[in-house]
């Protein structure tokens, strides 16, 4: 276990779920939030104005870093939320267009605490983590104080024990608040067993000046490899997430797909693959467009959808394919290839890759289709970024 | 010699009667993998490929002495099939199967500290190999050669190319072993470093590690102590951005640590040449 900082935070394949939703499901669990209400248009803001009175107009959006883009603004009045929603509703927020926002009154604040919990991958264990100094950066405070934030280590099957709670909130010098706090810290946890939270963060847990304990914020992830057991949360939140409109095209065709900012598609099987054939393509001088895990063999119509979505995307000047078969067959890969070439009338150049068993006779196919086969990974990186530069707008 | 899978070692396959059970079973049978029996609840008292099918791991345990287990049953049912094999006495649990809920696997890993026998290695893993001998998993065998370079990775795909990479340069392996992509996993690179090392017909050793977590700064830590074996390391996923998430639930830069660089600099640090291609690892173990 790491002694100074936090251990390594994970960052999973997870649904993050906004602002309002996250909150919705902390209220569920028990915990108190502020009174708000969720606007798509400005009048609604403006209509939640006059009900809430003055409320923080904040942008849905699931990154962080929104208040310093200019994504949360104080209002006072219906006519000033009206502007702020305006303003902030279509924005973009690192890449994210902000679909809606979420107008909450504002509260009374005595003192801020950060609580959250996150995986930690090296422990093989959830953690707990309470600290007196919230609202700010955590990971900030963990580097400057690693002392200040309190960590537990729940048994993951019958989660924290009371003891364990308050020992947690006065190691964090929040004596005084144990009660509250402590059922507080219980009422988060219940995300893990009963929803697969793999990350939640509430930062900040206000205490009011009426002694009430608040979720100032939230952040909840739900582990994507659960989604099969809350079919509730997907039908309710799966369809406000906006995003690149690559990766929401991929993830209709349940593909593995990041977007990237450069000029070569990428396709790979398997993920470790892929980073590498990223790795090689920036060797050669070149840029990934995309990162695009096709996972294990190589069937045509997969082979189709992952081209097509990487054909989507303007910026693309060529393709690199890096399949390695281990018990696929190179002449199967090969003709669904061409196949899904031709159904796709591609009209930049495609270097293919691909190792297996009939490897030579894929690549005869491959050939004789006009794709250009690369006799091994770096050979096939460099004649994909020299094909993208030929191809260049000059 | 080899690690964790020899000659002698008696293998079950959990999930035997399924489609990847049966089709991987054969594979494993056909390599001379000593498969003798396989567990399908409600199955018990068949056969299947030619071996006894079992209704529970204990009384596959019981009729066949079996020590290994390859489990190849879908994700809601994986987890207890782990703990199951490890409270019938499996010293060797591979489990392949992608798409374990995390905090299951947490859960799991809680329950095997009360069976300190019980090696897992995976989930979401290709298992191991031990060229010439036999396999559980998925590693395909044309990759292999019999030989002395001990070989570990995270991903899937990548050793396979590593694995072909060094077969056809003539450096064969001694075994091969695939971790697994996940964050949350039984064996660690730390802990398989240990058994290479403790081998005596491994004499090399190749660490495929990527971004995310960090079990590669440890094993490099362990490395770094001392070590009689001749080791090359590769990280992938250096040109990957921050906070971009690329598929392996594993593969992603979080903190300091983590990054290929903080990678590549531990092992660097230990004495381990750091190949910047997969081509190169065979040009620095020769």
């Amino acid at each position: 276990m790491c002694q100074r900082g936090l251990p390594a935070l994970v960052t999973l394949l997870a649904v993050k779920l906004l602002e309002y939703q996250a909150k919705e499901v902390l209220a569920s669990l028990g915990i108190t939030i502020p009174p708000g209400r969720v606007a798509r248009t400005p009048e609604e803001a403006a209509q939640a104005c006059s009900v809430l009175g003055p409320v923080a107009v904040k942008a849905q959006v699931p990154v962080g870093g929104r208040g310093k883009a200019g994504g949360i603004k104080l209002a006072q009045t219906p006519e000033e939320a009206r502007q702020a929603a305006q303003r902030i509703i279509g924005m973009d927020i690192k890449g994210f267009k902000v679909p809606l926002v979420y107008c909450e009154s504002a509260l009374e604040i005595e003192r801020e605490i950060y609580l959250g919990f996150t995986v930690d991958r090296d422990a093989r264990a959830n953690i707990l983590m309470l600290s007196a100094k919230g609202g700010m950066d955590i990971e900030q405070v963990a580097e400057e104080s690693p002392e200040s934030i309190a960590r537990l280590y729940p048994n993951p099957w019958r989660g924290p024990l009371d003891f364990e709670l308050n020992g947690l909130v006065f190691e964090a010098g929040l004596g005084e608040l144990a009660r509250p706090l402590a059922a507080v810290i219980k009422k988060l946890h219940r995300a893990i067993p009963e929803l697969d939270a793999v990350t939640a963060e509430i930062n900040p847990l206000v205490v009011t000046k009426s002694g009430e304990v608040v979720a100032g914020d939230a952040k909840l992830e739900i582990d994507d490899n659960a989604a099969w057991r809350h079919k509730e949360l997907e039908t309710r939140y799966g369809s406000v997430l906006e995003g690149d409109p690559y990766e929401v095209e991929a993830k209709k065709r349940s593909l593995t797909y990041v977007s990237l900012d450069g000029e070569v598609g990428i396709i790979g099987n398997g993920a470790g693959l892929c980073m590498s054939t990223l790795d090689l393509v920036q060797r050669a001088g070149g840029r990934a467009a995309n990162f695009c895990d096709i996972g294990g063999g190589a069937r045509a119509e997969v082979v189709e959808n992952a081209l097509s979505v990487i054909l989507m995307n303007p910026r693309v000047r060529g393709v690199l394919m890096n399949i390695f078969g281990g018990i696929t067959r190179g002449d199967e890969v090969a003709r669904g290839l061409v196949m899904a070439r031709n159904n796709l009338g591609m009209k930049v150049p495609l270097v293919v890759r691909m190792s297996g068993t009939r490897e030579e006779e894929g690549r005869a196919i491959l050939k004789e289709n006009g794709i250009e086969p690369g006799a091994n990974a770096w050979e096939a990186a460099q004649k994909i970024v020299e094909l993208t530069r030929a191809a260049a707008p000059s | 010699m080899s690690i964790l899978l020899d000659a002698s070692t008696r293998v079950i396959v959990q999930g035997i009667t399924g489609r990847e059970g049966s089709f991987h079973t054969e594979q494993m049978q056909s390599l001379g993998t000593r498969v003798v029996g396989g567990t399908s609840p409600g199955k018990g008292g068949s056969t299947h490929l030619g071996v006894p099918v079992f209704n529970t791991v204990a009384e596959a345990v019981a009729k066949t002495e079996a020590t290994a287990s390859g489990i190849f049953v879908p994700p809601p049912f994986a987890p207890d099939a782990i703990m199951e094999a490890a409270a019938a006495g499996i010293t060797l649990i591979v489990c392949i199967t992608e798409g374990i809920p995390i905090q299951d696997m947490i859960r799991v890993k809680d329950f095997l500290r009360g069976y300190p026998a019980a090696r897992l290695l995976g989930p979401n893993c290709p298992g191991l190999i031990t060229p010439g001998v036999g396999k559980i998993g998925i590693i395909p065998q044309r990759i292999t050669r019999p030989g002395h370079v001990g070989l570990v990775s995270r991903s899937g795909t990548l050793t396979y190319e590593v694995g072909s990479a060094l077969s056809a340069a003539g450096l064969g392996q001694s075994t091969i072993v695939g971790i697994g992509g996940d964050p949350v996993l039984g064996l660690s690179f730390a802990d398989v470093v240990q058994l290479f090392e403790q081998d005596r017909d491994t004499t090399q050793l190749v660490v495929i590690g990527e971004i995310g977590g960090s079990d590669e700064e440890r094993a490099a830590e362990l490395l770094g102590r001392g070590s009689r074996l001749k080791a090359v390391a590769f990280i992938s996923g250096r040109t990957a951005p921050e906070g971009k998430r690329m598929g392996h639930a594993g593969a992603i830069i979080s903190g300091n640590r983590g990054t290929a660089k903080s990678k590549e600099e531990a092992f660097r640090r230990a004495g381990v040449a750091v190949a910047e291609t997969t081509d190169e690892i065979v040009s620095l173990l020769n």
